[in-house]
């Protein structure tokens, strides 16, 4: 392995090194290292920041952000973030929770990222130093994409009002089958008035299913109202095939595990 | 390759090497220091053989380069015996048959010490999870499992 590490304190001085070809940016390390162990030569030069503000946490007045560099592990257990927690404990075992971060799930791909999932259902704003960029715009250009993300932004969802539910065939920690989230606003009688549902491994990146969300709305959540929107759930979805599951069977189990996740 | 000095504290030795630019920590540990108990498996972190604890929480070593460790407390299972007697973690490992090859072997008791660290009477449930990075080809892991739940009634009946 030939790697030459760069570190800096400022986001601005390692925005620039990043602009070398050959250049990744270092977070965990549990993306970049491996694919370096792994053989892959593309990547000649790490760079990486250790300004503070990356590894904290903020939640007030119901918004939340977090720096690019916390941890699943720091997520998991915060007290405020109980929502967050079956998300971020679906991330690896231990030693990869304590590795693994916000920014860099963001750029994990399938059938990695569930936590990535859970960020786009929650509609989150992905900070760089050139603005805030909504989370489904920055993963669909998330390939060409060379600044340094320095936090998430979005607003805490009451623990009711969101699911999140990850498909592994070895538990506690195995990789992803699938993965959803889903923020649902229910009104008091409890019809559907808002849904936003966010897929993993229903292509190389988190999606949509956008026609599910729009055949949930003003539904209740029982299992003959949710089966419009369980039978448009897989629009739009181009499943990965991969050692743990084929597209046809990802494509064919999703509509199931959505159900699953609803009546709950 | 530019060589960059490393420090770090390993089992409460203070270590100062040049390492190349980019050396894993697993690398730095085994190659360079000569503590060869954390293990190189997958290299990829799926196996946790190579599991270190680094200031208190249990990382991948082969996953993290060795330049961002300095300052850093690092413990490897090579630092757990004291005066040539074994941790309870090695004695009940022993006792209840948890090692075969011995090869994931450190990268469990490092898993297992962060959980009984915090965690000082788990349940099964909790041993279950702290382990569910570490793979075991050879034993099964039913007797691991069991030797972390003895280890910690051990300890529980010594700081009784």
């Amino acid at each position: 392995m030939s790697l030459a590490l760069q570190t800096f304190s400022s986001v601005k001085d390692a925005n620039t090194a990043l602009q070398a070809p050959g250049t990744r940016y270092l977070g965990g390390g549990t993306l970049v290292v491996r694919a370096a162990n792994e053989g892959d030569v593309s990547t000649s030069s790490l760079v990486r920041v250790t300004d503070s503000g990356f590894s904290q946490i903020a939640v007030a007045g119901g918004k939340v952000r977090l720096g690019a560099s916390v941890t699943m592990a720091a997520i998991a257990s915060h007290p405020e973030l109980a929502a967050l927690t079956p998300a971020a404990r679906a991330i690896g075992g231990p030693a990869i929770r304590n590795m693994a971060t916000v920014g860099g799930n963001l750029f994990a791909p399938a059938p990695y990222g569930d936590f990535a999932v859970a960020l786009l259902a929650l509609d989150a704003t992905v900070v760089t130093e050139d603005g805030e960029t909504p989370i489904e715009a920055f993963l669909a250009g998330r390939d060409t994409s060379r600044a340094i993300v320095t936090a998430v932004g979005f607003a805490l969802p009451k623990t009711e009002s969101f699911r999140f539910l990850k498909v592994s065939r070895v538990k506690p920690k195995g990789v992803s089958v699938l993965s959803i989230a889903a923020l649902l606003q229910l009104a008091a009688d409890g019809t559907v008035v808002s849904a936003r549902i966010a897929l993993g491994c229903m292509a190389d990146r988190p999606i949509r299913a956008a026609a599910a969300e729009k055949a949930l709305l003003g539904c209740k959540l029982t299992p003959r109202e949710i089966a419009p929107a369980l039978a448009a759930a897989g629009e739009g979805i181009a499943p990965i095939t991969d050692p743990i599951a084929s597209a046809w069977y990802r494509a064919e189990v999703l509509p199931v595990h959505l159900g699953r996740l609803l009546s709950n | 390759m530019a060589k960059v000095p490393v420090q770090f504290t390993l089992n409460g030795s203070e270590n100062a090497e040049f390492i190349e630019s980019g050396t894993t920590l697993l690398n730095a540990l085994r190659d360079k220091i000569g503590d060869t108990s954390p293990k190189g498996g997958c290299h990829q972190g799926t196996c946790g053989a190579c599991s270190v604890i680094i200031d208190g929480e249990l990382k991948l070593s082969c996953l993290t380069l060795a330049e961002t460790c300095n300052g850093a407390d690092i413990k490897t299972t090579a630092g757990l015996a004291e005066g040539g007697v074994l941790h309870p973690l090695q004695r009940a490992f022993l006792d209840a048959f948890a090692t075969q090859c011995g090869f994931c072997t450190p990268g469990m008791i490092m898993a297992a010490k962060v959980l009984l660290d915090r965690t000082p009477n788990p349940s099964r449930e909790d041993v279950v999870d702290a382990l569910s990075g570490n793979i075991c080809r050879c034993t099964g892991y039913e007797p691991i499992i069991q030797a972390v739940l003895v280890a910690a009634r051990a300890n529980s009946r010594t700081a009784a």
